[in-house]
């Protein structure tokens, strides 16, 4: 790790007049400090921004969800209120990491951190993120990488939370010294094929100052699974959130989002598809899982991953429709 | 100052056999010197006693220091500098740019690549930087240049077995074993040495015969403090802070490479953090901390960080085997026939056959083992080596056996393994996880299947002679032992403290024990499940040679002959009238002008062949062991094992501390349960580099993988020392993954021929029996 110079921010505005080239936000520090430790990243100067209260706290009004960015995940994933209309926020959040990590890892960070992929982190390999030649996972060792939009880069988007969230067509606040911008999470994250040096939209003048959750149409019920290899402290082979809007027995409206298995938090249209209009039940969740899979395109060691997708989409429906 | 060496006997009764089945007696001769034998635990105080860790507060407090925690005035920082490439020449070295850095005090090259300039894998320790700070060492490291000439390189088993591929290393027409391009061997063995009888012809001629190919992954050590040194020298001599399981050999080595006497080398290791087999010995780190020293004229602190441990420190070498048993239609096996092969990179030690040749009784037995040398890191003895992925093979295949023949896979083994221990463990095992209830392989129907799987382990009684302690009781009553045995994290300072407690009838807490230090008589490894087995004898015979000077002390105080004097409770007793009492601290203000000390060094095992003159260490007689038997739940939609419970029972001959065997039995169940399911070295074979050198991304089992895990001990006394104590680190891990694959067959009907049993190879072992 280089020398480097820590201010803490007390506002926003301080905070943003100390961005700019060299400088790296700093909310839980889980994620940035990892990699300042791998010599990833050398920032000359630290913003710490856990200091800002006004960016710390959950609401919910008739209007929404509103989780300030330096809310722990262990505050959103405890948050009893926000549990009972946003529950695959808040079994998202649980999910994540381990309970230490949750305590201090913020919301903000977990959407913003960078790739998990193993070619990333390690310093010898100089990849396609790190604005190198190409990606050494597609003919390497993949057997935690991406099986849909694979072809430039196989990353997997690490964050659990922001499944849910794309589930519930979260917006970002995007604050810069000019204003701020709201931005649908969807087009937030950005995928290799727009620039494979960064996963977002966030410029580097910016700072996530709120992540907004519009108000679920009455009788919307949702779940998050994530699908670990081993129960303690891992990260997801493959995650699913499902919000379901039923009424009258029948979806409405059905959101099926996938974690972990490209590039990006992925929507599943074909699986919305085969929801929308229809009763829950055991053949209609096997439907729309096997069409969430269909083009899938698993690299040489992850083909496995799509049959473990396929399981938890279908238990994910009916666990959300129950 | 007295030790006891004389050759001299006396014939003894001893106990042998297990404890609540059969206990008989049995003859042998006894070394003059050594203390009537040990009762059954039963009739002791504080052997054989469910006693805490004596040091367990300091640890959980943090109280206790490791070699990581150890800081020295003016003490410098070290970083080593390793190869990013899997192979390559160094051409040249310039060390000027770091040396010149601030803070840095001393920067060194090994020596070795003057003669050979070539690293064999990535993460290959090649120099290290020494400076006022770790910072200022880290930063200094990244400017050592060295200009590297890549090589060609091979890092996969079966490319690395090829004509063609890129050498490791360059012929050696003196290799003791011949080697072929990058395979040693086949080396040709079977039980406890030559093959028996024919093997593949008996194969040819069994009426029943299963065969198949078997394959197990890379693990490391990955133990919780990293490999690292605290190393200060002296003109002429030095002391060493090491984390190692073997402070005799670390300083025995150190001796050699630097070239000053063994006597004037202190090598000091009061806790460490586990070792597995890693640490045993001074390993390129300790070389390079003690050369920056030398250079610097300052103590110098080399800790690994978790990148360079996994990568650089050792490994459990890969195996693919090729296992075929032939029996006949009643069960008794004819014939095992072993042919394998493995990697542990630039470290050879790949065999598994140690279950196939010695397990089971059988007439035809041969095994065939070569090492394949890959550009990966090196090999290192690893909790009983070769033996979990010999027993993962062998265990199922026999299971395979069982079923083919339509017989109980217990009983197939009572049929086939006349060990009197193994047997009673397969009954009481067989009884607390309900065995009678199992059902037929694949039976279960639903979503989530379950099952329950057997093995069993086996394991060597080794024999170190060069194991000593002396114990030391002065004026004012305190009770001291001491040695250079270090506590790898098994307990053994607790356990030290009971013997001695026993014999001078005190309470263990009130022992001071010390250990983990050279300047005291020499202790044995920590490495091969010996050390209990071979520091207690010395020790109670040690304290016992107290006790008969206290009593001798004692003996005119109480006016009585020292023969009718008993230690209980802290006091010195007349058997006869126990009103008759003095304490122990009344009778020691007595001793002469300031201690009673004997030294003690371990006997040769009791009616045993003594070892070849000049050789201190060698194999026993027994064979120790256990069984182990693993519930799991198999989700058929993901492909997820949960091992839900584990019954072990398991022989160590005398059980000196339950508590401390059930922790070592549990670790190993753990640590098996990690090897089985999550635990993968996993290279990029493309660029030669390890992808997961940390532990994120190297899975290990954690407190939600591990099952409830129910431990019965045998109690088994065979006779061969004063304390009769054996040893169980190893066997405790050797069966986990074969009863857990064994599960896994019983629970879904298919056979898990590769490790770790993932989700990829659950769905794809199902897809073999669905289609
Ligand atoms: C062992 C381990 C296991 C893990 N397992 C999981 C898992 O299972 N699931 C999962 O989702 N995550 C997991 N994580 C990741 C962890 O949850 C994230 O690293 C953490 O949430 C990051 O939050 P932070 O507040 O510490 O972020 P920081 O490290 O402080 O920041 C992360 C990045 O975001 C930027 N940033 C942060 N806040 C803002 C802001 N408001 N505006 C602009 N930029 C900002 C920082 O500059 C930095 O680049 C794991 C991490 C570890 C170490």
């Amino acid at each position: 790790m280089d020398r480097f110079e820590y201010v803490s921010a007390t506002t926003v505005a301080e905070a943003l007049a100390q961005l700019g080239e060299g400088r790296q936000v700093k909310a839980g520090g889980i994620d940035l400090l990892d990699r300042m430790k791998e010599g990833l990243s050398s920032p000359k100067r630290i913003v710490n921004i856990r200091t800002i209260s006004e960016l710390d706290g959950v609401e919910i009004d008739a209007s929404g969800l509103t989780i300030g960015p330096t809310t722990t995940l262990a505050t959103v994933a405890a948050h009893e209120p926000l549990r009972d209309s946003y529950r695959a926020i808040a079994d998202a959040a649980r999910a994540a990491a381990t309970p230490q990590i949750r305590n201090v890892a913020t919301a903000g960070g977990n959407l913003l951190q960078r790739p998990r992929c193993w070619y990333f982190r390690e310093r010898d390999f100089d990849c396609l993120r790190k604005g190198g030649q190409g990606c050494f996972a597609q003919d390497g060792a993949n057997r935690y990488h991406a099986i849909f939009g694979n072809d430039l880069c196989a990353m997997v988007h690490p964050s659990d939370l922001a499944v849910p969230l794309t589930a519930f067509d979260a917006v970002l606040d995007l604050t810069s010294a000019k204003g701020t911008r709201k931005v649908p999470i969807s087009t937030f994250y950005v995928g290799p094929e727009t620039d494979p040096t960064r996963e977002t939209d966030l410029h580097r003048d910016e700072l996530l100052t709120a992540i907004r959750v519009p108000a679920p149409p009455p009788g919307t019920r949702s779940a998050y699974f994530k699908q670990k290899e081993k129960e303690s402290a891992d990260w997801p082979l493959a995650g699913v959130a499902v919000a379901l809007q039923i009424s009258s027995g029948v979806v409405q409206r059905a959101s099926v989002v996938l974690g972990a298995v490209a590039a990006t938090p992925w929507r599943s249209k074909p699986a919305e598809a085969a929801l929308t209009g229809r009763a829950i039940d055991e053949a209609a969740a096997r439907r729309a899982a096997a069409a969430a899979v269909a083009d899938a395109k698993p690299l040489a060691w992850n083909g496995y991953k799509v049959a473990v997708l396929e399981t938890i989409i279908r238990r994910t429906i009916l666990e959300a429709a129950s | 100052m007295t030790e006891e060496t004389s050759r001299k006997t006396r014939p003894e009764t001893l106990t042998v056999g297990i404890a609540g089945s059969r206990l008989t007696t049995t003859q042998r001769e006894v070394p003059a010197n050594d203390p009537p034998p040990l009762p059954p635990n039963s009739d002791l105080h504080v052997v054989g006693k469910r006693v805490p860790r004596i040091d367990g507060a300091r640890i959980v407090t943090g109280a206790a220091r490791y070699t990581a925690d150890i800081r020295l005035p003016g003490m410098l920082y070290a970083r080593m500098i390793t190869s990013p490439h899997p192979h390559a020449r160094i051409a040249s070295i310039d060390t000027a740019a770091a040396a010149a850095c601030p803070g840095v005090r001393a920067v060194h090259v090994l020596d070795r690549y003057e003669k050979d300039p070539i690293v064999r894998y990535a993460g290959q320790p090649v120099a290290a930087v020494a400076a006022v700070s770790q910072a200022a060492a880290d930063e200094a490291a990244r400017l050592v240049r060295i200009a590297w000439e890549p090589l060609p390189f091979v890092v996969d088993v079966e490319s690395a077995r090829a004509a063609d591929a890129p050498l490791v290393y360059p012929p050696n027409p003196d290799d003791k074993v011949p080697r072929k391009g990058n395979v040693r061997g086949p080396v040709k063995r079977g039980p406890r040495g030559k093959p028996a009888g024919d093997a593949l012809d008996a194969l040819a001629n069994s009426p029943v015969v299963v065969d198949h190919t078997y394959r197990t992954q890379v693990q490391t050590h990955a133990t919780l403090e990293t490999h690292g040194v605290v190393a200060d020298w002296q003109p002429g001599s030095a002391i060493v802070y090491a984390s190692t399981q073997a402070t005799v050999a670390f300083r025995d080595e150190l001796a050699e490479v630097f070239g000053i006497p063994k006597a004037r080398i202190r090598i000091i290791t009061e806790y460490m953090g586990g070792g597995f087999g890693s640490k045993l010995g001074m390993g390129p780190y300790g070389v390079l901390a003690l050369h920056l020293s030398k250079k610097a004229g300052r103590p110098v602190r080399l800790m690994l960080d978790r990148r360079e441990e996994q990568r650089c420190t050792g490994n459990r070498p890969s195996s693919v085997q090729h296992l075929r048993l032939g029996a006949t239609r009643d069960g008794k096996l004819t014939a095992i026939h072993l042919s394998s092969y493995g990697t542990g990179g630039v470290g050879g030690g790949a065999g598994s056959a140690g279950p196939a040749q010695n397990m089971y009784d059988c007439p035809n037995v041969e095994t065939e083992e070569a090492d394949v040398f890959t550009h990966a890191g090196p090999s290192a003895a690893m909790r009983a080596p070769g033996h979990p992925q010999g027993c993962f093979a062998l265990e199922q295949s026999i299971d395979a056996v069982a079923e083919k023949l339509g017989i109980d896979p217990l009983r197939l083994r009572d049929l086939n393994d006349s060990n009197a221990a193994r047997r009673e463990e397969r009954r009481i095992g067989a009884e607390m996880i309900g065995w009678s209830a199992r059902h037929k392989p694949g039976a279960d129907k639903g979503t989530i299947r379950r099952g329950i799987g057997a093995a069993q382990s086996i394991w060597y009684r080794f024999v170190r002679l060069d194991s000593a302690c002396e114990v030391r009781l002065d004026r004012e009553g305190s009770v001291e032992i001491v040695s250079a045995v270090q506590d790898i994290g098994t307990g053994i300072r607790t356990v030290l403290a009971q013997v001695v407690a026993e014999e001078l009838g005190i309470d263990p807490r009130g022992v001071i024990v010390r250990i983990g230090d050279t300047s005291f008589p020499a202790g044995p490894s920590s490495g091969g499940s010996l050390t209990t087995g071979s520091i207690t004898p010395p020790a109670r015979n040690a304290a016992h040679g107290v006790r008969t000077q206290l009593l001798e002390v004692a003996a005119p105080l109480l006016k009585a002959d020292p023969a009718h004097l008993d230690l209980r409770e802290g006091r010195v007793v007349v058997k006869s009238d126990p009103s008759r009492s003095i304490s122990l601290r009344e009778a020691a203000a007595k001793i002469g002008p300031d201690q009673i000390a004997v030294r003690a060094r371990r006997s040769e095992d009791y009616g045993t062949p003594p070892l070849p003159p000049g050789q201190t260490s060698g194999m026993g007689l027994e064979i120790y062991g256990g069984v182990q038997f693993a519930q799991v739940a198999v989700d058929t939609g993901t492909g997820a094992i949960k091992v839900e419970r584990v019954v072990a029972v398991h022989d160590c001959a005398r059980p000196m501390n339950p508590l401390t065997i059930e922790s070592q039995i549990k670790g190993g169940i753990i640590q098996g349960i990690s090897y089985a399911l999550f635990e993968d070295r996993t290279l990029d074979a493309n660029a030669g580099l390890m992808v997961n050198p940390n532990l994120e991304m190297y899975k290990i089992a954690g407190s939600r993988e591990t099952p409830v895990i129910d431990v019965h001990l045998l109690e088994e006394y065979i006779g061969r020392t004063s304390t009769d104590a054996g040893g169980i680190g190893e066997p405790a891990t050797i069966p986990t993954a074969a009863a857990v694959a064994n599960a896994v067959h019983n629970a879904l009907g298919v056979r898990m021929l590769e490790l770790p049993m993932t989700p990829d190879r659950v769905l794809s072992a199902l897809r073999t029996v669905r289609s």
